[in-house]
């Protein structure tokens, strides 16, 4: 399975150290872009985040936090437009309100939700992008591995 | 009702009449002044000009008093001291840092849960009180009200009413039965705190406010603060030098109050004014004939 | 089975340096269904796309991954080529393994872990990518201008001599807005009504004007392209057809004391009337709440009162019981050019953000007037004939001041913004008073005098230069009436001096707001505005005349304080970009839009509920006899815009996205 050699490739400089998966689901345009900033202005980041493009927050189906956390993410980044600002008008007032609701489920779950960083990232902060993530990365390193779901997987044939 | 007071200095030296007229009169429209225990300088003029902590820091311990003693409004008849415990408690509202800070220098705790008030806008609430007891009403005096520029500035400090055309103290004169006359320098400056160290500029300023009070044919003009007060009447003569006109007496909103409500003159302390208000005086006692007839 | 290439770029240095791109496309060539993988220095570059193009051929490919920068750089490009070499450009993708990897980490082991599973996500996705082909909506090739001022009739004018239909809708009963009271204009002195009635006829003439004066838009319905536009023609009493402007019911109506509008309050009007002698059209209209027929009528009395006018009409134009009648157009492109109005300085304001002057005297000094009564006592066409006449008495002011930044730059009044005009405007009053009145004195108080444009930082000079005109630094506190005179009590701030002064008439520089009702328009058409009303550009920079909703365009006054060339230039900017849409006979859009699965579709409408832009519509399902057999969601592909928030809404999952499914995002997540 390719979430556990992914594991067992971590680099050496990071041996011994517990390095987290984080899945994020960002919207196409001010995170992602923001992302993209980033990049040009070479704000450095830790390496451990994948990224899901979307067209917007509203498309972030909360099964798909679901699924990332079953295939082994130890934390989830959700980043859109900040309110107000949504490329769709409303889109992310919808996703905030999905994913208020959302909390409650995760706790119902048992999933700690500090393992979750819900964030408004625009299309001109790169800076705060890298923080977010650096800031999760640190955050779930803490709460250490989320192993509930890998025993799960493992056990069922 | 029943109101925490705060006289300040000058109400028990230069503006004395200022806070025995308003305690003359209190009872009769029912109201109860409870002065605040140990109360202190508000610092005005001298305080905030040097130290902003200080500034706040003064006002702010007669206004812990008064929460601790149990008041929620506090009245400040002076227009200086009103300003002070005012721009205090707003700040240490909205500066949660600030009030910290305060309460510490105090060695008390500090809400500014008492809201300040000015004498206009206590009397101003109480205006069908006041019509109800006046038995002198002042039928045919007209009245020019002054309100100078603490009273009803900055507008953020001093938020009752519009600080650019306020109308309190003509409402409390009509109340009284006199007429509140038209006039434009009722914004301007007296000269405040400059009376002795630039007399001249004070004198001209006056100069102005005296002169339009009495082109509008004002009997009297009606102030609510202790400085304009002693810069328009002590300094009159000076403002009049080679004008012509005859003089205007400078009488507070209080001794208008309690002359409506039938008080003597003298215990009103008109007789302490410098600007003769005898003539008034005798204006009122020769107009209750029409005014009971009315 | 999938057939998938694979295709890493180094980027010259910028991947290759901190990625080990042949590693990222070895591992990716052992992924399932990728049957070809490489790496190359430049992949953007012709001989890139041309491995590409060449891979698809060879290799048969289904599917196409490009691992390099951020798709909104190269996405195009990749898709073009795909395109180039017969695959659908739908089956193309890109991993971004730059601005989100290479760029922003240093660990050469982590960041080509990283980009090898950046890839593997997006090869997951492209496997269940399905071809899609763009969507085409037709278009309706005319357009409407809301607003007949300068603004609005430039658009018309520009678009209709475009070769392209206008619908020009107007609120007054003429066309001509503000430009049409104004006596001069800066920097020339040329005269306003001289210019623009030569371009209010061509626009009444043009064979593809469509004009509705006294008329408004109602609703509107639609997206880009395929708008249809509710225009509300108000009753105007006064057959159109018929009327053949002769003025006769002016001349009897005897309600003649009415302030006119077109005067700033300073003339008379009667209450049938035309606005001004060179409205267009040149048709009156009757003031039904000043009219004594009608306000006979509105308190019940049966008794014909008046009715004048109508006896006075030789052609039986008048017409009491005319209604309001509602008319439809269909337009593909909108332009709002609504203009301004002024900030009145009285007590009562109609938003909570304003403020009036007290100091002032909330507007009820007598002689103090603001900048566009001004315009009229100095216009030839106006009350005084063109002489400068205080109001009150109609004596000759000997000295006039003006007060710049009337709420404008003043938020204590609720104004931020710079009104921009008024510093010109001001000079130019200045002059036009000297000129007429050779011994007034004109003072001006300002802020600052912002005269940046052509010939304008010229003009203010020759104002205080050659026509001696008084410009001092300060505002003023209070102004009251003294007698004949206003006093001004004010502050030179250069010198440091106050100021006392006597004049006999005192002009305001009131600031620019936009029209009474913006919020609604806005909200009819789906754009955005500001917290004073103006209508948001779609980028203060690269995109001025657009605005948030495609196909909506602004022009003039309505985005922010403009004067006549800035108008004009964006009315002419709007026109090109709409004769540039209404080129086409059809629109193509990305295909990224919802449908439904009406096979599962339980018609709970909670689709419908959180779409933004009304693009779900309800859709009837009949059998062979057409019966209703039930009801579902449809999605109306030209208004959907593809937020997807439909579909994380769908309880019964009835709803997909094409280009992010369901099932491609899973497999990304499930690649994770």
């Amino acid at each position: 399975m390719s979430t556990a050699t992914a594991i067992e490739n971590k680099s050496p400089a990071s041996a011994g150290r517990f390095e987290p998966r984080i899945a994020a689901f960002v919207c196409n345009w001010c995170t992602y872009t923001g992302a993209d900033l980033a990049g040009t202005s070479r704000v450095q980041m830790m390496p451990n985040v994948r990224m899901v493009r979307l067209p917007c927050t509203g498309r972030i189906d909360t099964a798909f936090i679901i699924k990332a956390f079953e295939r082994g993410a130890d934390g989830v980044i959700v980043s859109g437009c900040h309110p107000g600002d949504c490329h769709y008008s409303e889109g992310n007032y919808h996703a905030r309100r999905r994913f208020a609701m959302f909390k409650e489920l995760m706790n119902f779950m048992g999933i700690d939700e500090r393992r979750v960083t819900f964030s408004w990232v625009s299309a001109s902060e790169g800076r705060k992008w890298g923080d977010v993530v650096d800031e999760t990365i640190e955050r779930v390193r803490a709460l250490g591995p989320f192993d509930d779901y890998k025993t799960l997987l493992e056990e069922t044939p | 009702m029943k109101i925490g007071y705060f006289p300040g200095c000058s109400l028990h030296s230069t503006g004395r009449e200022f806070n025995e007229s308003l305690r003359l009169f209190a009872p009769a429209i029912g109201l109860e002044l409870e002065e605040i225990k140990d109360w202190n300088c508000c610092g005005a003029t001298s305080a905030h000009a040097t130290n902003h902590l200080l500034s706040i820091a003064l006002p702010a311990r007669s206004l812990a008093l008064a929460e601790e003693q149990g008041m929620s409004e506090v009245l400040a008849p002076c227009a200086a001291c009103y300003s002070r415990l005012r721009t205090a408690s707003v700040e240490l509202r909205e500066n949660p840092s600030l009030q910290k800070e305060v309460s510490e220098v105090l060695e008390r705790p500090i809400a500014a849960t008492a809201e300040v008030r000015s004498i206009s806008e206590v009397l101003s609430r109480m205006t069908a009180d006041i019509r109800g007891a006046v038995v002198q009403p002042l039928a045919g005096l007209k009245l020019a009200c002054y309100y100078g520029c603490l009273l009803v500035r900055p507008p953020k400090i001093a938020s009752f009413e519009d600080s650019e055309m306020p109308t309190s103290l003509e409402g409390i004169v009509s109340a009284c039965g006199a007429e509140a006359v038209h006039w434009d320098r009722k914004l301007d400056c007296c000269g405040g705190g400059m009376s002795l160290s630039r007399t001249g500029s004070v004198i001209r300023l006056g100069r102005s406010i005296v002169s339009d009070a009495q082109k509008a044919g004002a009997h009297a003009i009606v102030v609510a603060c202790p400085m304009c007060h002693s810069n328009l009447d002590f300094r009159q003569r000076a403002m009049l030098k080679g004008q012509e006109g005859e003089v205007v007496p400078v009488l507070y909103i209080t001794q208008i109050v309690g002359l409506a409500l039938g008080l003597e003159p003298e215990k009103l302390g008109l007789r302490r004014h410098f600007v003769k208000t005898a003539p008034f005086i005798q204006r009122i006692t020769t107009v209750p004939a029409t005014a009971q007839e009315a | 089975m999938s057939r998938i290439g694979v295709f890493v770029c180094h980027c010259g240095e910028n991947i290759a340096r901190t990625v080990d791109t042949a590693a990222v496309a070895q591992e990716c060539g052992k992924l399932p269904g990728v049957i070809h993988s490489v790496d190359y220095k430049y992949m953007c570059s012709d001989p890139g796309q041309l491995m590409v193009k060449q891979a698809i051929a060879e290799h048969k490919l289904t599917g196409v991954v490009v691992a390099a920068c951020s798709p909104h750089m190269h996405e195009k490009t990749f898709r073009r080529a795909t395109a180039g070499a017969g695959l659908n450009p739908f089956l193309c993708e890109m991993a971004n393994v730059r601005e989100h990897c290479s760029w922003i980490h240093e660990s050469r082991t982590a960041a080509t872990e990283k980009a090898i599973d950046a890839t593997r996500m997006i090869v997951e996705k492209v496997k269940r990518n399905a071809p899609l082909s763009p969507i085409h909506i037709p278009v309706t090739r005319r357009a409407l201008v809301i607003g007949g001022g300068i603004a609005g009739i430039q658009a018309a004018l520009d678009i209709a001599d475009g070769g392209r239909e206008v619908v020009l809708v107007e609120k007054e009963p003429s066309i001509g807005g503000h430009m049409s009271q104004l006596s001069e204009t800066f920097p020339t002195l040329d005269c306003s009504q001289c210019i623009l009635t030569p371009r209010m006829v061509e626009a009444f003439q043009h064979p593809r004007i469509k004009l509705y004066t006294y008329s408004e838009v109602e609703s509107v319905d639609g997206y880009i392209g395929n708008f249809k536009v509710t225009i509300r023609k108000k009753a105007r009493s006064v057959d159109e057809a018929n009327c053949n402007g002769c003025g006769a019911c002016q001349a009897v109506c005897p309600n003649k004391k009415i302030p006119s509008e077109f005067d700033a309050g300073l003339g008379k009007r009667s209450a049938i009337y035309v606005p001004f002698p060179q409205a267009v059209p040149n048709i009156p209209v009757i003031d039904r709440e000043r009219c004594s027929y009608f306000r006979a009528k509105a308190k019940g009395s049966t008794k014909v009162v008046c009715g004048k006018c109508a006896e006075a009409c030789g052609k039986g134009a008048v017409h009491f019981d005319q209604q309001d009648t509602l008319v439809t157009e269909d337009v593909g492109a909108i332009v709002v050019a609504t203009g301004y109005r002024l900030y009145d300085i009285g007590k009562d304001q109609d938003s909570e953000l304003l403020k009036g002057y007290g100091e002032y005297g909330y507007g009820t000094v007598p002689d103090v007037i603001d900048g566009m009564q001004f315009e009229r006592l100095a216009s030839a066409s106006g009350p005084t004939a063109g002489k400068i006449l205080r109001p009150s008495d109609g004596k000759e002011p000997t000295s006039v001041v003006f007060l710049q930044c009337i709420g404008s730059r003043d938020p204590s009044k609720g104004i931020e913004y710079c009104s921009k005009i008024c510093c010109m405007y001001v000079a130019k009053h200045t002059m036009l008073y000297k000129h007429k009145v050779h011994h007034g004195q004109a003072t001006v108080f300002y802020m600052d005098i912002r005269a940046a444009g052509k010939g304008y930082d010229e003009f203010t000079r020759r104002a205080i230069e050659e026509d001696g005109a008084r410009y001092v630094r300060g505002r003023v506190s209070r102004l009251y009436r003294d007698g004949e005179v206003i006093k001004i009590l004010g502050f030179d701030t250069l010198s440091g001096e106050p100021i006392e002064m006597d004049a006999d008439m005192v002009v305001l520089a009131t600031a620019m707001r936009p029209q009474a009702g913006m919020a609604e328009l806005a909200q009819k058409l789906s754009v955005s505005y500001d917290k004073h009303g103006f209508i948001n550009e779609a980028h203060p920079k690269l995109r001025p005349v657009e605005t948030n909703t495609a196909g909506v365009f602004v022009a003039g006054a309505c985005q922010s304080p403009r004067d006549i060339p800035d108008s004009v230039a964006m009315a002419s900017a709007t026109a090109s970009k709409i004769l540039g849409l209404l080129s086409n006979e059809q629109l193509e859009r990305e295909p990224t839009v919802a449908r439904v699965d009406e096979s599962t579709c339980s018609a709970c409408f909670h689709c419908e509920r959180v779409c933004a832009y009304g693009a779900v519509e309800h859709k009837d399902i009949r059998d062979r006899s057409g019966n209703l057999v039930r009801v579902v969601a449809s999605v109306n592909k030209g208004v959907c815009q593809g937020c997807g928030t439909c579909l994380a809404t769908c309880p019964s999952k009835s709803l997909e996205l094409d280009g992010f499914t369901d099932a491609q995002i899973h497999a990304a997540i499930m690649a994770f």
